[in-house]
This record gives structure tokens, sequence and C-alpha cells, in this order.
């Protein structure tokens, strides 16, 4: 092979910008055959791989890979499966290029393995061209476990437990489960249809899956283990309680969490033409915050008509802790980026409507608590941008449901529950908790990372 | 999905459902409500409970029929099934033993307000109800009310029965009579509750108010039915729906219900395009 071909990643195919900022269609195209072929073969197939130590659900990545480079598409899509219930929706929204990609060996002299368009290729393959193999499952052990919260890391933990004979029921608060995946992530980043896809594959395995039951509201921890039979708990309930700026105006009309946007959108198909559900599609948005929930929400308003789409952030562009892929789109799109400047008010019209959102103007002091340069306002700086749409995207707070109504569960003083990262252990006998829920806001991979350590407790512990 | 077991028409565009919800009804508190869907891809719509019985394993709600849903909902009949249905949500009433109750129930809102009154009682309140409506024929559970309390007023606007007048100004007169409460429960069309907690506050009565803004999940993941309450912002699913009523910024409330008007005014337009367009080709 030559250097040239070794060291430079086969280019994923686009939407162009500007027809795709008008719809909802996936952004990526996928590989084909012959590219994810010639993608799969630059790997150097590592004795000791290091990218497999990046990866939360230690994936086999060399193996899948070299089962992709000779054609075996199925195959390295249930290699995949071995250590990945949901490989479609990982292949999309990992953040690989920071915890598999960034450890290949060939980063060093080029660009590393595309791991992420790979294992994207390989579930997209066996999702439209094979039939989906059920692995055996292992006869039932007669323990019932209950699954608080249809997410990324609920759902990993019970595809786990299911093949390992437990009868696992996952309860929804939602009438959709998957979480986030559903709710939050919109359709051009994760079209819905292949959430679905890998949601079926799990209840293929066994697993029950409730919707409309809210534990803590329908039925508390404690219920479902005394009066139900449950012999274990997994809180995965997420991070859904979203925080706000705490600054005038902001109860105006027009002013939305990015929850309550992107649900709308994307949970209540506002983004269908003929929707019945209501959403300011506003003519000039803007969003605040940095993270991928910021790019979704000002991608999505763009989508949804806006003419003009701005993110307002407070540090620079090198803080914002949104993958770089989405920040490329994001600007490919034509998002407007207001750096280093933060909302103080948002301007209200006689109607209570939001007209504007005044904003001051920040500069980098000494690094924070984070590690980041904390930004510090330019003192007669303020200026005001004109909008009808605020979107609040600076993060979201742990769920109270289930602290509040699960008395000896130990949580912190931010509303997490305490489990050990370790084994999902948390103060509670027979409860696992794991997810947003124990780390505040954080990514679907490390989400079911915490499932699988947690699965793997259980596991340890019931039989 | 939940089964409609019994539907009665209350009033002109007043109907209640009783449900098959045998979890709900076995975990439900006063003061709690439930969301339900009427189809797939529908809005979700957050409603009180009226009523429950454990044992048979029903709710009962109570539903004005005021935009898309609801009246979508109306078209249903015993036996059909609610897509979806979740709950008990929210923050049940706190009820103790607080002595002297007054429960002021408005329109619609005398449905919830109904379980709040049967648990102040059964917690050995004595409870003044003083329930109103435009007119006598929109007025709703008179008898069960009657039945519950200590002690009845009903007020109509149009005076077709009872004080003709406003619920607050049966308050007024309570009050000028030299009556003391210590606690109450105002539930009603935001400006009534708005307007009458103003009174009860002033008069010294600690006063909750039940909040029905608009919202989506009901489990805080949203957000959109903040409210401001003492200055701080609330979520009503999951810190409410009752709220201190001395601290609730009924402005805000009433400004945020009209978020959607327009949308939905438009909605509805398109809506009945469709069906007279529908009609008209059914003709032909």
């Amino acid at each position: 092979m030559n250097a040239d071909d070794r060291f430079k990643k086969v280019p994923m195919r686009e939407q162009e910008p500007k027809v795709r900022a008008k719809n909802f269609d996936e952004v990526p195209c996928g590989y084909s055959e012959e590219e994810a072929i010639k993608e799969a073969k630059r790997c150097l197939q590592c004795k000791n791989p290091p990218c497999v130590t990046g990866c939360p659900v230690h994936v086999k990545i060399p193996e899948f890979i070299k089962l992709i480079s000779e054609g075996e598409f199925a195959a390295a899509a249930r290699k995949l499966k071995e250590t990945n219930a949901l490989p479609a929706v990982c292949g999309r929204v990992c953040p690989q290029e920071t915890q598999c990609e960034i450890k290949c060996v060939l980063s060093k002299k080029g660009a590393p393995i595309a791991i992420g368009n790979l294992e994207r290729f390989a579930a997209d393959w066996e999702r439209e061209n094979a039939e989906i193999i059920i692995p055996k499952v292992k006869p039932k052990n007669g323990k019932k476990i209950g699954v608080v919260g249809s997410g990324p890391a609920g759902l990993t933990l019970a595809g786990e437990l299911a093949k390992e004979g437990f009868e696992v029921t996952v309860f929804e608060a939602l009438h959709e489960s998957g979480g986030v995946l559903v709710y939050g992530i919109p359709e051009f980043r994760l079209p819905k249809e292949i959430v679905k896809k890998e949601i079926n594959y799990l209840e293929k395995l066994g697993v029950k899956i409730v919707k409309d039951f809210v534990v803590g509201q329908t039925a508390t921890v404690d219920e479902l283990m005394q009066e139900e039979g449950f012999d274990a708990i997994f809180v995965g309930s997420g991070a859904g309680l979203p925080a706000f700026m705490k600054i005038p105006g902001e109860n105006a009309i027009g002013v939305y969490s990015a929850n309550e946007y992107l649900t709308r959108s994307n949970l209540m198909k506002a983004y269908l033409p003929d929707s019945t559900t209501p959403i300011m599609r506003g003519k000039n948005v803007v969003t605040v915050g940095g993270g991928n929930v910021a790019m979704d929400s000002a991608r999505t308003a763009l989508r949804l008509g806006a003419e003009h789409s701005i993110i307002v952030y407070r540090r620079s562009e090198a803080e914002m802790p949104a993958r770089d892929a989405e920040i490329h789109h994001a600007k490919e799109e034509g998002i407007e980026f207001h750096l280093l400047c933060n909302p103080t008010e948002v301007l209200v019209d006689d109607k209570g409507f939001a007209k504007g959102v005044r904003c001051i103007k920040m500069q980098l002091g000494e690094p924070d608590e984070s590690g980041r340069r904390r930004p510090v306002p330019i003192e007669g700086s303020e200026f005001v941008i004109d909008c009808d749409v605020v979107i609040n995207a600076i993060g979201n707070k742990p769920n109270p449901l289930i602290p509040n109504t699960t008395p000896d569960i130990e949580t912190t003083k931010w509303g997490t529950i305490v489990a050990n990262e370790k084994d999902g252990r948390t103060s509670k006998k027979n409860v696992y908790a794991g997810g947003d829920i124990v780390t505040g806001a954080a990514t679907v991979i490390l989400a079911m990372g915490a499932g699988k350590i947690a699965a793997k407790s259980i596991i340890e512990d019931l039989l | 999905m939940s089964k409609i077991l019994k539907k009665e028409q209350l009033s002109e565009n007043v109907l209640r459902f009783r449900l098959e919800a045998p979890r709900i009804a076995k975990k439900r508190k006063a003061g709690q409500f439930i969301i339900l869907r009427v189809s797939e891809d529908g809005e979700r719509i957050p409603l009180t409970i009226a009523n429950g019985n454990a044992e048979e394993g029903w709710i009962e709600i109570i539903v004005q029929i005021v935009g898309y849903t609801t009246a979508e909902l109306a078209k249903l009949n015993e036996g059909d099934l609610v897509t979806d249905l979740v709950g008990p949500l929210g923050k049940p009433t706190h009820i103790e033993k607080f002595g002297k109750c007054l429960c002021i129930g408005g329109g619609v809102g005398i449905a919830p307000l109904y379980p709040i009154v049967c648990a102040l009682k059964e917690a050995g309140n004595n409870v003044t109800t003083i329930i109103g409506s435009r007119s006598a024929d929109l007025l709703i559970l008179e008898e069960d009310m009657k039945a519950a309390s200590s002690r009845l007023f009903v007020a109509t606007d149009d005076g077709s029965k009872g004080h003709h007048g406003f619920v607050s100004d049966v308050f007024n007169k309570l009050i000028a009579d030299g009556e003391k409460f210590d606690f109450a429960v105002v539930i009603g069309p935001p400006i009534m509750m708005k307007v009458t907690t103003e009174l009860t506050v002033k008069a010294g009565i600690k006063t909750m108010a039940s909040l029905n803004p608009i919202m989506i999940d009901g489990t805080g993941m949203c957000g959109g039915c903040r409210i401001s309450v003492h200055g701080d912002t609330k979520f009503a699913c999951v810190d409410g729906p009752e709220f201190d009523a001395s601290g609730i910024d009924w402005n805000e409330l009433i400004t945020r219900l009209g978020s959607y008007t327009a949308f939905e005014r438009h909605a509805r337009e398109k809506h009945q395009c469709k069906l007279t367009e529908k009609i008209k080709k059914e003709e032909k």
C-alpha cells in the first residue's frame, strides 16, 4: 500500500450544506462497500490495539475492521454487537475523535482510521441487507431486573442482561423509547428509524419495554423491589432537567430550553410539514451555549426556516464542548457564531414575546476548576442581538424524581446519584445507576459504558 | 393504552371520562395529574385527576373542550382506547389538619378541587367550599361538592344560580361577616385565581393555587411549564402543580399560556379546511 493510501482517510460524502440546511435528512451519506473496504484496509491490525482502550464499551475494533476489509460486512456487524448493542447509533454520535480514533497508531503520521464511519457502515449494511441474527440467549435464570429510563445507559444494560438470561423490564416515562436518542438528537444527526430498529433488536433479545411509566411516580424503586418482585434496579434516568440562565426576560414567550425546543421538533414531530405540534419558527434565532445540544438546536432552527441562526457562547471556539465535526457542519450550513459574549437580558415586547437578547462581551481570564479559561465580562461592552426565539442550551441538571422518591439513595449536592464508576453500585443494596444521572450531562457512549459496567456488577451480585 | 369505561356530558363543553388505570388509581393522591395522548403523533395534554377508585382500578378526568386535542378526545366513546396515559404526576396537595379550610373553585377547576376537598375533610378539617361558573348550566359537581364539604356556596356570573356574581364576592362577604380561615386552596381559570388569591392572601390566609401551564413531558425534562414563584423559576410538573399563591407571578403565567394562541387558531382552521375538503369530495 502506498503512503497516500495508508495515511489518507476515505472521506464520507455529505449532503451539500445549502441543500441540507433546508431539510432534516441525515448530513453524511455513509460509505459505499468499496469505500468501506478501502478505509478498512488502512488498519494496521495492531497486536495490542490502543484504539480499544479508548472505547468505553471496548468494541473489538481491529476485528470488526478486518471483517469489513474482507467484505464480510454482516459478520463485522455481529462482531460489533458482541460488545455494543447500538452500533448504528454509536457510529453516528460517539466522539470517536477523542476516544478511539485519537489513539490510532496511524494518527502519528496521518489520518487515523475512521472507526466511527466503519462502525456505522457495518451496522447499516446489516440492517439493510442481512437477516438480523439474534444471538443465543442463556436460559432464564429467574432474576428480574427493572431499568429506569430507555436511554443509552438503560438500553445497553438491558441488552447485556437479557443475553445472560435475566428477565429485564425497561420503564420509560415518555410515549416512545430511546430517551435522549429520540427526544434530543435531531433526525439529521440520528434518524429515528435507526433507533427504533436497534431497540427492536433488544426486544428480540427478550427485553420488555413499558412506556408511559414514570418510576418514582407510577411506582417507586422500593415498590418495584418489595411489591413487584424486582431483584435489582438500574437507574439511568438521565440529566433531564434544564438549567436556566437566571436573567430578566427568560420566561418570555419564545424562550425555550433546548430540551423543549428539540423535544417539540424531534419527539413531537414539529419538524414534519403537516405536524400539529406548535413550535415558534423564528426568523432570527439565538441559541445560547457551546455544546452539541447547542449545535443541534441552532441547526434545527435553520431547518425550521430561520433566516439567521446565531450561537452565543461566552468562551472562545477552543473551549467549545461540542464535537469539532458538529461545529464544522454548523459553520458550513451558515450558523453565525457570536463568541466571547454572554446574555444579560432577554428583551420582551409589550405582548410578552422575546424580541432580542442583550449581551455583554467577555474576555478569557485565569483557568477555572474545569481547566478552561474563565470568561470575564468587559464592562460597558453591552450590545443587542434582535431575535424572536431564544434557545437556552447551557446544560441540564439531574432529574430529581428518583432521588426524591428513594430516600435511602445517596446523592451529591448537585443532585446526581452517587454510584461507583467502576461497578455502578449505589449506596442502596441491589440498586445501580449510570449515565447522566450519575455523571451530569455527558455523552451517549459514556452512558453506554456505565450501563455495561453495572450489568457486570449485577451478574456478579445476583448470580 | 387505556380503555374508556364511562363517558358523561357534565355541561355543554365539559365531559367526564372514567379511564381504566389500575396503577394510577392505586397511587394517585389529591392534587396530582396525568398526561394523555389521544392518538399516535398527537399532543400530550395534562389533566388533573378528578376522582379515582383503587379497588376498581379506574380514575376520572373532567375535560373542557377548548382546542384540537380535547375535541378529538370528546369524539371517543365508552370502550375506545386512549393511546397513552401516564401518571400520577406532580406533587400531591399537602394535607394536614389545618382547622378551618376554604376551597374555591371556578369553572372546570371545580373538578381537580373535588379530591382536595375530600382529602381535607377526611383529615378532620372543617371545609367551606365556594364554587362558581358563568351560569347554572355550566356548573359542575354541585351535588358531589355539597356531600363532601362542611358547607357549600355557589355563585354564577349571570345569577342563574346562587349568588349573582363571582366567587370572590362570596369570599368577601364571609370575611366581612368575621369568618376566619386557616388554609385555602383556589383552582380555576388563571384570572379568577389571580383575583381570588389576592383577596385570600390579603386576608392573611395561607393559600395554594393549582397551575395548569403548557407542558410536554411532565417529568421536569422540558421546562416549558416553568413559572416564577417568589422570584424563583419553578417547574409546575415536578415542583407543583400547587404553589404558594402569594408568590405566583400571575401575569407571567397568563402571558405564557397564550404562547401558541395564533398557532392553534391556524391549526384549527387548517384542520377544518381539510375536513370540508374531505366532505366535499365525499359528496361528489
